[in-house]
């Protein structure tokens, strides 16, 4: 039997997001995300038996929902996994994965703290999260000649999801054009600033439920087929190279961080990339699509360039991504907040309520979070039958 | 310059200003600040397994033993990855910079900013030497020049 087969996503919840909210608090914006994420389950506080993410303490106290189960798993996917196996191990019944941040980024002469943590191999040479990325990539243009056309038809994608949906932060900003890509301004060589995550504030929350708990949910049920996380390391504190590895001299390198966990969620789900239907995949930076693609076995190393062209990416090609506008048009809301949204995202495509951008039909939804600049990458695969 | 006027790769690559935060060192990698400041790259040696380790480790991360010694290497390397940045980290940092992870000819890597050339000039393979340039509070700071 299937270790998630009785854990079902009950509720997902993205309040609005804003480059600046006016007002709110990282843990005003949470508790939106929760409630918001109880009401679509058609749940009540008094529902709730566990609670993970950052703000998690927090919420247990100022939502009332103690004595219970709480964790501060924080980064999206290992969170939702977390809060998956408290059900599947029988240790909670209704659990909520939140996020939220607001009036953290006030001092916009720089950039945003979570991108530059003062570590002393890095920081004095003005090191943060697009340099980190932009090593990576220019690493894989020498490698393999991937070009800024490639990386610029990825971004363009993504901001045109965006462009088109209307809860997105930068709704209505484009179309963009390849061109439009790469006339932006140059913000750390190969990336444009188009080609990289927005920053923001915003939230949301995802509730799992044990599925005898929740008989009648007003959402079609999705299910969790697989997940896994890769970590090498602490983000922006090491030299982002690509072949950085662990012990095993021949183990899977930083380049391919993400490759041991979709292998592992692609196992415990008996599937594999041909059967995704959608691509919910991170995106800090246009780079970092084409290399999840490699990386999770959707192509052969090198051949995510030329796998990115041709429609395969954008809207009714046979992998969509990042459906919403991802972390480029969508909300980009600090620390943790993107990293839900990707699944959040999958849930909406695979229950068919996406106003914008649905797959039709969509079975099986691949969500990611990280990448090689910040030497960590989850997978989860989401699916509308229960395994 | 501007961050909003398109670079030409004309732009020369130079050291920060001596303002920039300096570094914190832990009682791990103070061995290898008092180095700089002398003007000498070192790094660590594994005397089990040879493993050349950088940054400063407590353990060899190949092969875990925690006999590592100090070494100093002789500063050449080639780059392995390059960027430029135009959109400073801080405010204190002077635009264009280039962040590079370099191969060290004893066998690591370790990020720096290559200076001493023309951001066009930079290049995956091109060969460079270490030289230090101050920050505040006595250190000294590797960068790479090509030669």
């Amino acid at each position: 039997m299937h270790p998630f087969r009785d854990v079902v996503v009950a509720g997902v919840h993205n309040p609005r997001q804003a480059r600046v909210l006016e007002g709110e608090t990282s843990l005003s914006v949470a508790i939106d995300a929760t409630l918001g994420a109880l009401a679509d389950a058609g749940l009540d506080v008094r529902d709730v038996d566990g609670i993970t993410g950052a703000l998690s303490s927090d919420l247990a106290y100022d939502l009332g929902l103690g004595p219970v189960w709480q964790s501060a798993s924080a980064l999206g996917i290992p969170a939702v996994m977390e809060a998956a196996a408290q059900i599947a191990t029988g240790l909670s019944d209704v659990v909520v994965v939140a996020a939220g941040q607001a009036g953290v980024y006030t001092e916009r002469a720089s950039t945003a703290p979570w991108t530059r943590p003062n570590h002393e191999f890095v920081a004095p040479y003005g090191m943060f999260t697009a340099a980190e990325f932009a090593l990576i990539a220019r690493r894989h243009m020498h490698l393999y000649g991937t070009t800024a056309e490639q990386m610029a038809t990825v971004a363009a994608t993504v901001r045109n999801n965006g462009h088109v949906h209307p809860e997105a932060i930068y709704a209505g900003r484009g179309p963009f054009t390849v061109d439009d890509i790469l006339a932006s301004r140059m913000v750390a060589d190969p990336f444009h600033l188009l080609e990289c995550a927005m920053t923001s504030e915003g939230g949301c929350a995802i509730v799992l439920a044990r599925a005898d708990r929740v008989p009648d949910l007003p959402q079609p049920p999705v299910w969790i087929l697989g997940g896994s996380t890769d970590r090498l390391g602490p983000s922006y504190r090491h030299a982002p190279a690509w072949d950085l590895r662990g012990r095993d001299p021949d183990g899977i390198p930083n380049g391919y961080v993400g490759r041991r966990a979709a292998r592992r969620a692609f196992a415990a789900a008996g599937l594999g990339p041909d059967d995704v239907d959608v691509c919910e995949l991170y995106d800090p930076f246009s780079f970092e699509i084409i290399r999840q693609f490699e990386a999770f076995g959707f192509c052969g190393e090198g051949e995510g360039g030329p796998f990115v062209m041709d429609g395969t990416i954008g809207p009714g090609g046979r992998f969509p991504i990042t459906t919403d506008g991802g972390l480029m048009a969508f909300s980009h809301g600090g620390q943790t907040s993107q990293l839900l949204q990707r699944v959040i995202r999958g849930v909406q495509q695979l229950r068919g309520t996406c106003t914008t951008m649905q797959v039709e039909g969509a079975e099986v939804a691949l969500c990611s979070g990280g990448g090689a600049g910040a030497l960590f990458n989850d997978v989860l695969l989401l699916g509308r039958e229960r395994p | 310059m501007s961050p909003e006027s398109a670079p030409t790769g004309e732009e020369h690559l130079v050291p920060q200003p001596a303002t920039i935060p300096p570094p914190t060192p832990s009682a791990h990698s103070a061995p290898y600040w008092e180095a700089a400041a002398r003007h000498e790259l070192v790094y660590q040696r594994c005397d089990a397994c040879g493993h050349a380790e950088f940054d400063p480790a407590v353990v060899c991360r190949r092969c875990g033993a925690r006999a590592l010694t100090w070494a100093r290497s002789a500063g050449l390397g080639t780059v392995y990855s390059w960027t430029v940045v135009w959109r400073p980290q801080q405010p204190s940092f002077v635009v264009p910079y280039a962040p590079a992870i370099v191969d060290l000819d004893e066998g690591y890597q370790m990020l720096a900013a290559v200076i001493g050339c023309r951001v066009a000039d930079l290049t995956v393979g091109l060969r460079v030497a270490v030289e230090f340039h101050p920050v505040a509070d006595g250190f000294a700071l590797p960068y790479f020049r090509p030669v």
